[in-house]
């Protein structure tokens, strides 16, 4: 047990990296990555939404749908499942935690429709998770796209001085870089727990 | 058949749970936001310029409602704003003197000596590399490539003969164009003030006079002039004391160079 959770951790992180393997949720990956700041916010937004949700799709989709033999309803369940969870969370958070609240601010209603929320979620699925499995997919995930996030975030502040070709400004560089990361986390596929 | 209707009434009854749950949890979770702030925000502008120095306008709503911030604060509202800001709060207005930016550039194409003829990105930091100045000769000139045009958010910005102008009319005085201008030579003036120097350069008389043909030269004529002495050559270059100005416009009449713009009328002179 110990080991798969710690091989998924790894996984999830590193070598499936969702950003730079597995290229989802490159919309906010790309556009809360200006500062450091906003891109840490973000990063723990999608942390808390993806393990949330990974551990509520997975007792809907065990207990409704593969009881009722609706397996091919996941991609719609889940959604509905994803954007009511983010709501309800938000209006706790609101009411509970006001600090986390203004912490994360306008990024968890941002991330009701995120892919890779959604893609979490079906990859638990797909790999036949169980319960624990599934949230620690869920949240090493997200941390997995904290990480990408915040590299790229402070990539991106010291691209803004330095000197580079003008026909780059802007999202042209920005993609380019986002390359290069994606090639350095390459880099890691050919680690194996054994 | 089975199948569709099953999966039709699985997917109602999840939405309808969690429908209702959610309308049940905005009950519960209701946070009570400052009845104040929500009219504040109203009664803004909305055009979350950031004139304010505040993220935005619910941000400076907010900190209004707190009472941690002015009430006159709205630059892109105005006076009226102020005063629907004031009346929510119950305290006065305190003046808001109505700014408007202001390039201080005569040096229009064709009339300002340039040092080469650029013709990369049209942004004025671009130009600047080149040599670090400007593609004009003047190093305090406006360049006109209309980063400051970018910046406005009500339109008030344009370039006119290769140098910026400000369309007095919509300006609301949020100086997002000073804070874009990379020569930061765009000024706030209060609107009130009738007379205003167009013209940044500080070098001497002579090669003001070599490189543009509505540079300041600082010949005094003005100072001498001026009926209120509101005007003093400081720097080789004119500048108005809008507490002394009476606005008559003498200036604007008797500067060799024409290159004092005078706002008495309508439209601005020159």
């Amino acid at each position: 047990m110990f080991t798969t959770v710690i091989s998924i951790s790894l996984a999830a992180i590193l070598t499936n990296n969702f950003i730079f393997a597995q290229f989802l949720g490159c919309c906010p990956f790309l556009g809360c990555s200006n500062k450091v700041d906003t891109a840490t916010g973000m990063g723990l937004a999608v942390v808390f939404v993806m393990g949330l949700a990974s551990a509520i799709c997975w007792v809907v989709n065990e207990y409704i749908l593969v009881v009722m033999g609706l397996e091919f309803l996941q991609t719609l369940t889940f959604i509905l499942v994803i954007a009511a969870l983010v709501q309800f969370v938000e209006m706790f958070l609101k009411k509970a935690v006001p600090s986390l609240y203004s912490a994360l601010g306008i990024y968890l209603p941002l991330i009701t429709t995120n892919c890779a929320v959604l893609g979490v979620v079906l990859l638990n699925v797909q790999n036949n998770y169980n319960f624990i499995e599934s949230v620690v997919y869920g949240i090493t995930g997200g941390l997995g796209f904290m990480l990408a996030i915040v590299l790229f975030a402070s990539v991106r502040e010291r691209i803004a001085f330095s000197d580079y070709p003008e026909c780059f400004e802007g999202f042209p560089i920005c993609l380019v870089s986002a390359g290069l990361l994606a090639l350095a986390f390459m880099g890691f596929s050919g680690m194996k727990i054994v | 058949m089975k199948t569709i209707l099953l999966s039709m009434l699985v997917l109602g009854v999840t939405g309808g749970i969690f429908g209702a749950l959610l309308a049940f949890a905005s009950k519960i979770f209701h946070v009570d936001v400052d009845p104040k702030q929500e009219k504040v925000r109203a009664a803004l502008a909305g055009a979350n310029c950031g004139g304010c120095g505040y993220p935005g306008c619910d941000g400076y709503a907010a900190a209004v409602a707190r009472g941690e911030a002015p009430t006159n604060k709205c630059v892109a509202g105005g006076a009226a704003t102020a005063a629907a800001v004031a009346e929510i709060m119950g305290v006065t207005a305190g003046a808001s003197e109505k700014m408007v930016a202001f390039v201080p550039c005569s040096g229009t194409e064709g009339h300002a000596e340039m040092r080469f003829n650029y013709t990369g990105p049209k942004d004025c930091r671009a130009a600047m590399l080149f040599g670090g100045k400007s593609n004009k000769t003047c190093t305090f000139a406006c360049i006109g490539l209309g980063n400051c045009v970018k910046a406005c958010k009500f339109d008030a910005m344009h370039i006119v003969d290769g140098i910026a102008k400000v369309d007095r009319y919509n300006c609301v005085g949020c100086g997002a164009c000073a804070d874009a201008c990379p020569k930061s030579i765009i000024k706030l003036i209060p609107e009130s003030q009738k007379v205003v120097p167009a013209c940044s350069n500080k070098d001497k008389g002579a090669r003001v006079m070599k490189i543009c043909d509505f540079g300041c030269i600082g010949c005094m004529k003005c100072q001498r002039e001026c009926p209120a002495d509101a005007i003093v050559v400081k720097d080789n270059l004119a500048t108005v004391d809008p507490a002394k100005c009476v606005g008559c416009g003498h200036c604007a009449d008797v500067c060799p160079r024409h290159i004092i713009n005078w706002f008495g009328k309508q439209s601005q002179a020159v």
